[in-house]
């Protein structure tokens, strides 16, 4: 018995008691405030509600871009920190596109038509910058020390950001308001906007289409291999560089249409708009450990739903004034944590351990 | 074969080109066109598009199979045309359809650029026959000799140098009067004077010859110097750049030393984040949260607008830099077993909890949310101020000697030599009996402490803090002037925040596009010269060795 004592005191770091005290402390916070909250009662039902939606529809949009994330992980051992730049200029591209067929009045007379094809135009330029920024600035990269792709990434990351506002200014475009996605559904006490409603379903219908094609099809289940292990996959006959640029592309799709619903929820464009949602979609990628596609797009509607609901539930409750203002210090928050305490993601298999 | 020649001179053609419309329609050629190099001959934005012909010119002579001279010349002279071509169809195609509604820059002054003021359909021709032009001269230029390429690169670099800085050297001279003559004779209101450009150009020429003939006579006179004359001449030196750094402000006057006070402040930043990047090999993305750290404690213990306590600068700054070592060993902890890209996504990540906190309601009464704090009292020794942005300069360049100091006398330390094994592999260095936590904090202490100094400063100078001045941009301004300079390197430092935070500010058109050429600099580098402009001894050593490495596993055969 003491014995067993004395080796868990040899195992056990200061370090680790103190991360395990500043976790301590922040979960008692969350229970001590929700509590609070709760009892308090200031939010009725349909309020949590409304948070709830609003948490799914951003979620998805989180969990289309975490997947873009978690598959070049998978296949490259790195953090596409230009995948913000991926997911901007889709929308950006196609807010032209919209504004023009709403100048026309296309968008009044043909609203799905135009839909679609708004959507193929952000995805067809997501696509290829995310397809060119893996051949010219990824590819000669391919066996260089950790360090050197991901700071490769950063410059990327800011070269796009900057030819985009060079190219399209600096200023916030509004999305032209499609009426079709306007109003509400009501059920009782309940209302649901209709925009988050056809976010959450087409980025459901989207998400799941490109699960399976990971699961289902021959070149999802070489991107798997690839992503397994690229020596034996090399053996087996996969074009390596053909997966990687199809992991690109894959990425690319995602996050374009991510970036429409995100332009047709919030209603603007601007080239720093990638920035925020990156390091969101990155901390849901965390969250379901990095290099699971399942695990990161779940990770996605988990955060959005914390984003949305954990303000008003626990740090209302500790008394803090305008909670709303540290929405994204939750996000940033919950990164770090899931960072110490299970870098393999809160529903990971112990994958990242021998991946990272 | 000969299709292959074609196709690579079409192919290098077809990049320049491409460059050169995005160079255009991101409205950098514009905004450098109100700058003249030479006046009246050729402009800023000129250049640019010359430069880019040029070069891809010299590319594809250099990838071309075959070394004639027929065929270089015809493969650079193909890719120019292409280079113009591209343009040309870009001006065409503007003339026809309106670009502008999508593309904020495709104005008609850019055209008129384009096209030298002559029209479409000449411009057109023009153009064509501009960018065969530049690829036949890219062409020959490869196929002339060493030195004579020196001779011509050199001076015109040197050209392009003055004519860019224009702003900065012409004040700068007539201060000084004998020094004026120069200036007339050089400059004119915008960009230098024909004779000037051909005086210079003739000038740093015969100085290259003369290098080239003699200089290696001259260097190895140096090197057989006794070691004491070799020891009085490395503390001349050092003496003069002290006397220089010491007399620079007076000369430059007030916009310049401002300036030289921004890059100070970087070069302080830098150096502290050096430590954690160059030296440990731990990627710091929120290194801002330091900066922000070290002004705030240095707003809240001076300012008389929060009216916590008054403290005077001097009796702050230890405050400020202490406050800075305890949050990077704070943040530290945390961080201890992340490696590589997670350690970036999480400092990133506390960088911008540090701000979201500071901007908030919340803490407001503390730290004065978005209004920020104001009326930070300047530094005084006796009653000598620290106001001016000349007198801040002095303070911070003994501020960047002290940090300087520390960092060099730390690099060859046992700390120093620890913090290398961690960055070249922290397996092997944990089993060679470092102790990984202990290294790693302190790493992050020191870093933190350095930055923490500049952000103290940085608070006095303005008399204020707000949140906005310690966004995400810093960090990434930092870590991309030490990856330029050279990781881990500390002359690498000094000249990375000189050519990315100097030159930006000195050149009013670049400030726009300062973020962009960032980037490129930063890929750019990563791809061709993952050392840095200044690498440190050691590092490039091991860069060489990995590199001969490399080449004999591609080659076994060879002995």
């Amino acid at each position: 018995m003491l014995q067993q004592l004395k080796r868990l005191r040899e195992r056990i770091t200061p370090t680790d008691v103190v991360m395990w005290l500043i976790g301590a402390v922040m979960l008692a916070m969350i229970i001590w405030g929700s509590a609070a909250t709760l009892s308090a009662g200031r939010y009725a039902r349909y309020h949590w509600f409304d948070f709830i939606i609003f948490g799914l529809a951003q979620g998805s949009i989180y969990a289309l871009i975490a997947m873009g994330y978690t598959l070049v992980y998978g296949v490259l051992r790195m953090i596409n920190f230009a995948h913000s730049e991926v997911f901007m200029s889709g929308p950006y591209t196609a807010y032209y596109v919209a504004a023009a067929f709403y100048s026309s009045g296309f968008l009044e007379r043909q609203p799905i038509l135009c839909l679609v094809m708004i959507f193929l135009v952000a995805m067809a330029t997501s696509t290829l910058i995310a397809f060119l920024l893996e051949r010219v600035a990824y590819r000669p990269l391919r066996n260089a020390p950790r360090l050197i792709p991901l700071i490769t990434a950063i410059g990327a990351s800011f070269f796009l950001q900057y030819t985009f506002r060079g190219l399209y200014g600096a200023g916030f475009q509004a999305y032209p308001v499609v009426k079709i996605l306007e109003g509400q559904f009501v059920f009782g006490e309940y209302r649901i906007l209709r925009i988050h409603a056809v976010v959450i379903v087409a980025a459901a219908l989207l998400l799941v289409a490109l699960y399976s094609f990971i699961q289902r099809t021959r070149v999802g289940k070489a991107i798997r291999a690839v992503s397994e292990d690229k020596e034996a996959a090399l053996m087996m006959g996969i074009n390596i560089d053909k997966m990687i640029s199809t992991t690109f592309v894959i990425g690319g799709m995602a996050a374009g249409a991510a970036g429409v619903f995100y332009g047709l929820m919030f209603k603007q464009v601007h080239f720093f708009m990638g920035f925020i949602p990156e390091i969101k979609a990155f901390t849901a990628a965390v969250l379901g450990g990095i290099g699971n596609i399942r695990e990161a797009m779940l990770g996605g509607i988990f955060l959005g739903l914390i984003e949305s609901i954990g303000p008003s539930l626990f740090l209302d409750g500790l008394g803090i004034v305008a909670p709303y203002q540290l929405k994204d210090g939750i996000a940033f928050t919950m990164l770090v944590l899931v960072l110490i305490f299970r870098p393999t993601g809160i529903l990971g298999e112990r994958l990242a351990v021998k991946k990272a | 074969m000969s299709k292959s020649i074609w196709q690579n001179g079409i192919k290098v053609g077809l990049i320049g080109g491409v460059s050169a419309v995005l160079l255009a329609l991101i409205g950098m050629v514009e905004a450098f066109s109100q700058r003249d190099i030479i006046s009246n001959v050729i402009s800023m934005g000129h250049t640019l598009l010359l430069l880019v012909a040029v070069f891809m010119g010299y590319l594809a002579a250099k990838r071309t199979t075959r070394t004639e001279p027929l065929w270089v010349l015809a493969n650079s002279l193909i890719s120019g045309l292409v280079v113009g071509g591209l343009l040309a169809l870009f001006v065409i195609l503007g003339s026809l359809v309106n670009l502008r509604k999508v593309f904020v820059n495709a104005m008609p002054a850019l055209y008129e650029l384009l096209t030298f003021k002559q029209g479409t359909q000449t411009g057109v021709f023009l153009l064509l026959g501009a960018g065969a032009l530049s690829g036949v001269l890219a062409g020959l230029f490869f196929l002339s000799p060493k030195l004579i390429r020196r001779m011509l690169i050199i001076p015109l670099t040197g050209i392009v140098g003055a004519g860019v800085l224009q702003d900065m050297l012409r004040p700068t001279f007539s201060l000084w009067g004998p020094l004026a003559v120069i200036n007339e004779w050089l400059y004119t209101a915008n960009g230098l004077t024909v004779y000037g450009a051909i005086g210079l150009f003739i000038l740093i020429a015969a100085i290259i010859y003369f290098w080239a003939k003699k200089g290696s006579a001259i260097r190895m006179g140096l090197q057989r110097l006794p070691a004491g004359g070799q020891r009085a001449l490395r503390i001349t030196s050092f003496l003069l750049l002290f006397f220089i750094l010491f007399v620079l402000p007076q000369i430059l006057g007030l916009f310049l030393s401002e300036v030289l006070t921004i890059v100070g402040l970087y070069v302080l930043l830098g150096l502290g984040l050096n430590i954690v990047v160059g030296f440990a090999g731990l990627l710091d993305l929120g290194y801002v949260a330091f900066f922000a750290i070290g002004a705030y404690t240095m707003a809240i213990l001076t300012s008389p607008e929060l009216a916590f306590f008054s403290l005077s600068f001097w009796e702050a700054l230890p405050f400020a830099v202490l406050m800075g070592v305890i949050s990077g060993v704070i943040l530290g902890i945390p961080v201890l077993k992340m490696r590589g890209d997670y350690l970036a996504i999480a400092t990133l990540g506390f960088g911008e909890i540090i701000r979201i906190l500071v901007l908030s309601d919340f803490l407001r009464p503390w730290l004065g949310g978005a209004q920020g704090v104001g009326k930070i009292p300047k530094a005084f020794i006796g009653s000598l101020e620290f106001g001016t942005p000349q007198m801040i300069y002095y303070l911070i360049l003994a501020g960047c000697f002290l940090v300087a100091f520390i960092s060099y006398r730390l690099r060859d330390s046992r700390l120093g030599r620890a913090w290398m094994a961690v960055r070249e592999d922290e397996d092997v260095a944990q089993a060679m009996g470092i102790n990984l936590v202990a290294t790693k904090l302190l790493a992050f202490a020191t870093g933190a402490g350095f930055s923490a100094l500049s952000g103290a400063i940085f608070a006095s100078k303005l008399g204020s803090v707000y949140p906005h001045s310690f966004n995400v941009m810093i960090s990434f301004n930092v870590i991309c002037l030490i990856i330029v300079g050279g990781m881990g390197s500390i002359p690498g430092v000094i000249v990375g925040s000189i050519a990315l935070v100097g030159l930006p500010e000195l050149l009013r058109e670049f400030a726009e596009y300062r973020l962009l050429v960032y980037g490129v600099a930063l890929v750019v580098m990563m791809l061709m010269r993952p050392e840095g402009l200044w690498p440190e001894a050691v590092h490039r050593r091991e860069l060489e060795h990995d590199t001969m490495l490399a080449k004999d596993e591609k080659e076994p055969s060879k002995p």
